[in-house]
C-alpha cells in the first residue's frame, strides 16, 4: 500500500503530456523584463540605472530586508530602462528592461559541464550563498530559501523533505530535472542538509514517475543519508502540510509551520538552484518551465531565462493556436490566467498550460445543495460551502472562527464542486480581507 | 366542585402575587438606567440603519449624540441639516452645520475611451476581479464596472450605465452615507461637497501611471501636465502620484482648469453653457 495524505484530496485527468521530452535550452530573447517582485516579501530595490551594461548573472536588484531576495540579470545587454509592467500578479510592478546583446556571462560562473558533489562550504556560508545568489522556492510560493534553510531559535529540524511530488496536473519540470540533473539534485539535498544540521532527508516522488523513482534510487545506491519514497497519486500532495502527513505521518498545527514539527520541506527544482549557487557559484536567473496544452503542435520542457515573455515560449511550442481561449500560468489548480502574452517568466513560473476556448470557460454556476464535496475534498479540514457563503455576507470575523487562514488555496473544493460554485474565490476574498483587517490592526 | 375552582383561584392568585412583588423589588435592585432622550432622538432619525454617521445603525448613533459634549463631527447624512436641526433641539445644544455631500464616480473609463485588451470570465464581482488581476482594460485604477456600488447603495441612488459601463450616481436620491465608498476596492467613489444645482467640477480619473501609459489605456486620463495646477487661482489643486486632484472645499466651480485639461480628464456638470458655446449654438441655429 503506497503512502499518502488521509484526508480530503482529489485526482484531476494527470495530462503529463510532456513528461517524455527532453529540457531544450531556450536561446535568450531580443528584450528581458525583469520584475523585482519575484518572491514572497519585501520587493528589490533596483541597483542599476539606465544605461548600464550588465553582464549575465550580475546583480541588478537587492533584496529589501530579511524576507526578500535579490534578482540577477538573466542576459548580457544594456538597461533600456527602468518601467511598470504588468506582471504575473495581472498588476503594473517595477521591472528593468534590458536590451539583450550577445550573451556574456560573469567569469565567477562555473560554466563546465563537470558534477562537483563535494560540500566544502559551512552552513553560514551555503545560507550566505543562496541569499546571494537570489535562491527562492521554484515550486510556485518563491518563499526566499535562505530564511527556510534558517531554523529559527527554540525550534529543531531534523528532517529533511525534497518535493518531487508535482501533483499539478500537466506540469512536468520537476520530473525532466530529476530525470536529466539526479546527481545535482541529490548533491543539492546534501549541501542543505549540512545548513540545517539534520542527517536525514527523504525525497517523495508521486507513483506516476516511476522512471525518476528508479533513477535517483540507482544514484543514491543505498547510501543511507537520503531515501526515496514512492508516494500514491493525489492532488494537493506537493503541498507540503500533506507531504509531511503522507511522508512521515506528523501534523502540522493549525497556523503553524513545518517547523514546528522538526520538518523542512524544499521543492526538487530549489535543490537544484542550490546546488548551482553553492558548486557553480550561479545566481538563479533561468529555470526549466513546462510549455503544454493539447492544442499545442510542439508543446516541451524548456530552460528559460527570467524576463523572458510568454510569447516567447509559446512561439517555441509551435505557436499560438487560433481557438485558444486562456494561456494558465502555473499549473491548471493553483495558476493564473494571463491578461497579457508579454509577461515575463518569473523565478515561481513552473509552467505555462495552453487551454482551447470550449475547454477554458467557466461553467454555469448552481445553487449549493450541501452535497458536502467539498468538505470531503479539502485537504486541510475546512468546509468550503460555509467559507463561501460568509464570504459573501461580509462575516469576515466568523470566516477567522472557521479557521479560513489555515487554506492552502488548491482549488480542490471548486474542481469538485457538482454546481460549480466559485469557492475559491470566495475563500480568497475572505483570506485577503482577514489579513488586511490583521495589518490594519497591528498598525493601529 | 366549586371548592375546586375556589382553590385553583386561591393557588393561582398567591402565586401570581408573590412573583409580582419578587419581581417589583429586582427590578428596583437591578435597574439600569436609560436616558430617556435617546428613544425620541431614536424617533427622530431616519432609521435607515446606513452606517453612514460612522456608527452601526441610528440606535448606536442616538446614544452617541445623547452622550456627546458637543455636536460637533456628529451628522446624519441622510436626514441632513433639518434632522440635526431636531436633533439639537431635543438636547438643548447647538446644532452645527455641516457641508452636505454627494458620492462622485471619478473615472470615466467608458467603452469608448478605454479599449478592452483581455475578456474577464471569473465571477462578476468588482471585489474578486481586483484580487485576480488589473481588469479587462489596461488601467489598472479604474472601474471595473460589475457594479459592487450599485449593489452596495440602499437608496437606490446608483445604477450602472450600459452605453459606458460605468456607475452614475442619481443626485437627488444620494445621501452620502458612504456604503458605495467602501464597497469600491479601487476607491473611485469619492464624497465630495455638494454645490448648488449640483454644479460639480472634478478630477475624473484615478489613474497613478505616467502620462503615456495612462494615456494608452484611456483617451480621458489625468496625465499629471500641470496645467490645471498652475491656472488654479484657490490653491484647490494638488498633484500627487502622477494624478491631479481638486479639493472641493477650495473649489470656487470658476471652470479654468476645465478649458486647460488637454484631455478632458476634468468634467464640469450641470453648468449653463459658456458664451463662446452659446454663440456657436445660436451660429448653428440660424444656419439651419
Amino acid at each position: 500500500m503506497l503512502k499518502t495524505f488521509p484526508r480530503g484530496g482529489v485526482h484531476p485527468p494527470e495530462n503529463k503530456l510532456t513528461a517524455g521530452n527532453p529540457i531544450e535550452i531556450l536561446p535568450p530573447p531580443e528584450t528581458v523584463v525583469i520584475p523585482v517582485t519575484q518572491h514572497l516579501g519585501k520587493p528589490a530595490v533596483a541597483t542599476v540605472n539606465k544605461g548600464d551594461k550588465v553582464l549575465v548573472g550580475q546583480l541588478i536588484a537587492r533584496a529589501e530586508g530579511f524576507v526578500s531576495a535579490n534578482i540577477h540579470s538573466s542576459v548580457s545587454g544594456t538597461v533600456s530602462r527602468i518601467d511598470t509592467v504588468t506582471d504575473i500578479s495581472g498588476y503594473k510592478q517595477t521591472c528593468i528592461i534590458i536590451d539583450v546583446s550577445g550573451d556574456e556571462w560573469l567569469s565567477d560562473i562555473d560554466r563546465s559541464p563537470d558534477i562537483i558533489t563535494e560540500i566544502k562550504h559551512s552552513p553560514e556560508e551555503i545560507i550566505q550563498k543562496c541569499l546571494d545568489c537570489g535562491i527562492v522556492g521554484l515550486g510556485g510560493a518563491t518563499f526566499p530559501t535562505h530564511v527556510k534553510l534558517k531554523v529559527p531559535a527554540g525550534k529543531k529540524c531534523n528532517l529533511l523533505i525534497i518535493n518531487g511530488v508535482e501533483c499539478e496536473p500537466w506540469l512536468t519540470s520537476d520530473h525532466r530535472l530529476m530525470l536529466e540533473k539526479g546527481e545535482e539534485i541529490i548533491t543539492g539535498a546534501r549541501i542543505m542538509m549540512r545548513a540545517l544540521g539534520v542527517t536525514k532527508a527523504i525525497i517523495g516522488i508521486e507513483n506516476n514517475k516511476p522512471d525518476a523513482i528508479a533513477h535517483l534510487s540507482r544514484l543514491l545506491n543505498g547510501a543511507n543519508d537520503i531515501s526515496v519514497q514512492g508516494l500514491k497519486v493525489k492532488y494537493p500532495q506537493g503541498g507540503e502540510k500533506q507531504l509531511i502527513k503522507a511522508l512521515t505521518g506528523r501534523e502540522v498545527p493549525s497556523g503553524g509551520l513545518p517547523i514546528d514539527v522538526g520538518v523542512v520541506v524544499q521543492n526538487a527544482g530549489t535543490a537544484y538552484a542550490v546546488y548551482e549557487a553553492v558548486q557553480k557559484n550561479k545566481p538563479l536567473f533561468e529555470r526549466v518551465v513546462t510549455v503544454t496544452g493539447k492544442s499545442l503542435s510542439k508543446p516541451g520542457n524548456f530552460l528559460v531565462r527570467v524576463g523572458t515573455p510568454v510569447a516567447k515560449l509559446i512561439e517555441a511550442a509551435g505557436g499560438l493556436p487560433e481557438n485558444t481561449g486562456k494561456i494558465i500560468s502555473g499549473g491548471p489548480m493553483m495558476g493564473k490566467a494571463l491578461a497579457n502574452l508579454q509577461t515575463p517568466v518569473v523565478k515561481g513560473t513552473s509552467g505555462i498550460v495552453v487551454f482551447p476556448a470550449e475547454e477554458s470557460q467557466r461553467p454555469q454556476v448552481g445553487p449549493c445543495i450541501r452535497c458536502s464535496k467539498c468538505v470531503s475534498a479539502c485537504p486541510m479540514g475546512l468546509e468550503p460551502y460555509l467559507l463561501m457563503s460568509l464570504a459573501e455576507k461580509g462575516l469576515f470575523e466568523r470566516m477567522k472562527a472557521e479557521k479560513v487562514t489555515d487554506c492552502i488555496e488548491c482549488g480542490s473544493c471548486s474542481y469538485i464542486c457538482p454546481a460549480h460554485r466559485p469557492l475559491l474565490d470566495y475563500i480568497r476574498l475572505g483570506k485577503t480581507t482577514l489579513f488586511k483587517m490583521m495589518r490594519e490592526k497591528s498598525v493601529k | 366542585m366549586s371548592h375546586t375552582i375556589l382553590l385553583t383561584v386561591i393557588v393561582l392568585g398567591s402565586v401570581g402575587l408573590a412573583a409580582a412583588v419578587i419581581l417589583y423589588f429586582v427590578s428596583q435592585k437591578f435597574k439600569v438606567y436609560e436616558d430617556p432622550r435617546i428613544d425620541i432622538i431614536q424617533e427622530a432619525l431616519p432609521g435607515a440603519n446606513c452606517g453612514g454617521c460612522g456608527f452601526t445603525g441610528c440606535r448606536n448613533f442616538a446614544e452617541a449624540l445623547v452622550k456627546a459634549d458637543t455636536l460637533d463631527g456628529l451628522n446624519c447624512p441622510v436626514g441632513g441639516a433639518t434632522v440635526m436641526a431636531d436633533v439639537a433641539k431635543i438636547l438643548g445644544k447647538e446644532a452645527v452645520v455641516s457641508e452636505p455631500l454627494v458620492a462622485v464616480v471619478r473615472c470615466q473609463g467608458s467603452y469608448e475611451h478605454r479599449p478592452r485588451t483581455s475578456a474577464y470570465d471569473g465571477v462578476k464581482e468588482c471585489r474578486i476581479a481586483h484580487l485576480l488581476y488589473g481588469g479587462e482594460t489596461d488601467c489598472h485604477y479604474g472601474c471595473l464596472g460589475y457594479g459592487d456600488c450599485v449593489e452596495a447603495c440602499q437608496f437606490g441612488a446608483m445604477y450602472m450605465d450600459e452605453k459606458t459601463g460605468l456607475p452614475v450616481v442619481i443626485d437627488e436620491k444620494c445621501v452620502a452615507c458612504g456604503a458605495c465608498v467602501k464597497a469600491c476596492p479601487r476607491n473611485i467613489i469619492e464624497l465630495r461637497k455638494k454645490f448648488k444645482k449640483d454644479r460639480k467640477i472634478y478630477v475624473s480619473c484615478v489613474n497613478c501611471d505616467r502620462g503615456g501609459p495612462a494615456r494608452k489605456a484611456c483617451k480621458v486620463a489625468c496625465i499629471a501636465c500641470n496645467k490645471c495646477f498652475n491656472v488654479c487661482k484657490f490653491g484647490a489643486i494638488t498633484i500627487q502620484n502622477n494624478l491631479a486632484y481638486i479639493d472641493s472645499f477650495k473649489c470656487t466651480l470658476c471652470r479654468k482648469c476645465v478649458t486647460e485639461c488637454p484631455t478632458s480628464a476634468i468634467v464640469e456638470l450641470n453648468f449653463p453653457p459658456r458664451k463662446a458655446e452659446e454663440e456657436a449654438v445660436k451660429e448653428t441655429l440660424t444656419q439651419k
